[in-house]
């Protein structure tokens, strides 16, 4: 089976936010990068399952020279060779621009199955995996937990659905599937995995002409706090003795 | 015109989609606002809707729609929306609409802003708020690329009972064709993967862990805690994915809403998928080494420090009497 997995390259959690002069865009010269947590799943159920059947994990991704060490990293935890939509312009590009410019490149290879996180933790528009879908005529499912292959029979998930339900889904492939975290429990490259990722191909391409994008950022901005917090200074005995006189004469919830 | 899809469960409208019908009159500017529900014939779901200050319900009833697929979800809203050109299309932020908005919007090639949670002006003029960056960022966003614009709206951003009622709308149906060849997904019956052992939603007090516990050992200082003030013991997704904590103690999006009188959340950063689940507690208060993490934005108190000390110091106090 031919499984490609789409990964993003996003602000570590621990990044402080930082904005732009314009407010538009963060200041990325600020920023570090990391695997966007969701695709690290999708890849991790993409060796599974070439583990347990056999084929090729392709690690698919667009954005600019920078997304290249999570592109190695994915390789080094054994992905067998990767396709790269390089362009600037895909730095802050929206889910529709970003499927279309994976669509283009991903569209001759044939693969059978296609599986990305359910968002990214930058923008989170938890679009790309379904507009990909379309894009590229594929059946699609979301929110998944766990995957089936049917031998010839296509495939059967179990998508999470809200409040603890889930329901199991059957679908002909090609298909499209977007992982939910914690599907399983990730895989992290070893020093041979590292040294064969260097051997391996990643294939550069250009993004397609005309991407045009579906939204424009108008303002960034920290978000102002609903509440007014009142933050408890002092050392730890200090501040958990007036933590819990506040919770007792003030708010009277102990 | 501005059209709302609304989502039933069981065949009732989920009060989602009343948030929905909030946002969108907010949004209107004297355009009037539609309503569309797609069920199995039969049901009163239609009904329902009609209650609210809208021009018209859409009724759409077809057999193949009896269990939710988003390819049937789309053929289906192709062509109301073919037929009614909205200038904007609203949802609730849903797992359903997650599955299947971003492709209806695909097709039609016109923008869709999901998980928007103000809107800042009125029709073609609005501009629509929006999380970035795990809610570390809001993004004020504008769609490009004629209409309708889609907009899914964050579950809770908008009030359900803000939502005008009226003196009764029409309800129309609309014929669809729907061809069962074209459906590509075979759902099968959604279920529960155990019952809920634990009712979190009953508890009056809930100490509740996240990322910053770093380790399952550390798990039983939470424990500690819980005891001393009486309360449930719950926690964030990845501690539950981890297999620190069984699912049934999860609280958020995916595991349980709950709303006690005291929600103590430690080591937790706030993502939204958490905040939707816990924000109706009465106080809240947060232990976190990160000033900036967004659970702070919701919390009544707060310290800003490192809950291996923070914590301990707390249960010694409480245990003080």
């Amino acid at each position: 089976m031919k499984i490609a997995v789409c990964i993003k390259q996003v602000p570590t959690r621990e990044w402080q936010p930082r904005v732009n002069e314009a407010r538009t865009w963060i200041r990325e010269q600020d920023a570090s990068f990391e695997l966007n947590e969701p695709d690290a799943y999708a890849l991790e159920e993409a060796l599974r399952l070439r583990e347990r059947h056999g084929g090729e994990v392709v690690v698919c991704a667009a954005g600019p020279a920078r997304v290249q060490p999570v592109i190695r990293e994915a390789l080094a935890r054994g992905a067998d060779r990767a396709l790269h939509v390089q362009g600037d312009g895909l730095a802050s590009a929206d889910a529709a621009m970003v499927a279309d410019a994976l669509a283009a490149a991903m569209r001759d290879e044939g693969f059978d199955l296609v599986l990305t996180g359910l968002q990214s933790d930058d923008q989170g528009h938890g679009q790309t995996g379904v507009v990909l879908a379309e894009r590229l005529g594929m059946a699609h499912s979301t929110i998944i937990m766990e995957v089936e292959l049917q031998e010839g029979r296509g495939i059967r998930v179990k998508r999470e659905l809200e409040g603890g339900w889930f329901q199991w889904v059957s679908l002909p492939l090609p298909a499209i599937l977007t992982i939910q975290s914690g599907i399983n429990q990730l895989r992290y490259a070893t020093l041979k995995g590292i040294m064969a990722a260097k051997k391996k191909e990643i294939r550069v391409v250009p993004p397609p002409e005309g991407l045009e994008p579906t939204q424009e950022i108008v303002a960034l901005t920290v978000p102002t706090k609903s509440k007014k917090t009142q933050l408890i200074a002092g050392s730890p005995a200090d501040a958990a003795k007036e933590l819990v006189r506040r919770l007792r004469e003030e708010a009277r919830v102990l | 015109m501005i059209l709302v899809i609304a989502e039933t469960r069981q065949g009732t409208v989920n009060r989602a989609s009343w948030e929905a019908i909030a946002a969108a009159q907010a949004l209107a500017d004297g355009t009037p606002v539609r309503v569309v529900v797609l069920v199995a014939p039969g049901g009163s779901a239609a009904q329902e809707l009609a209650a609210a200050d809208v021009e018209q319900v859409v009724l759409v009833q077809h057999e193949m729609l009896a269990q939710y697929t988003p390819d049937a979800y789309v053929a289906v809203l192709q062509q109301v929306i073919e037929a009614a050109a909205p200038a904007f299309v609203v949802l609730p932020h849903t797992y359903q609409t997650r599955d299947f908005a971003p492709l209806l919007a695909a097709r039609l090639r016109k923008p869709l802003i999901t998980d928007v949670v103000a809107i800042n002006g009125r029709g073609t003029a609005a501009t629509f708020a929006r999380p970035m960056f795990q809610g570390k960022l809001i993004a004020e966003v504008r769609p490009r690329g004629g209409a309708p614009a889609f907009i899914s709206v964050q579950i809770g951003a908008f009030r359900a009972d803000a939502a005008r009622r009226g003196s009764g709308a029409t309800v129309a149906p609309q014929a669809v064709t729907l061809e069962a060849g074209t459906i590509r997904q075979k759902p099968e019956a959604p279920f529960q993967e155990a019952r809920q052992a634990v009712d979190l939603s009953q508890a009056e007090r809930i100490v509740s862990v996240g990322r910053g516990i770093k380790a399952q050992e550390h798990v039983q200082l939470a424990e500690r805690l819980a005891a001393a003030l009486r309360a449930e013991l719950a926690a964030s997704r990845p501690i539950c994915d981890s297999g620190w904590l069984p699912m049934d103690r999860q609280v958020g999006s995916s595991g349980q809403t709950v709303a006690p009188k005291l929600y103590v959340a430690l080591g937790i950063s706030g993502a939204i998928q958490h905040l939707v689940g816990m924000k109706g507690s009465r106080v809240i208060v947060a232990v976190n080494k990160d000033a900036d993490a967004p659970i702070f934005e919701v919390a009544d108190y707060g310290i800003v420090g490192d809950l291996f000390e923070v914590v301990p110091a707390l249960v010694s106090e409480l245990e003080k009497g």
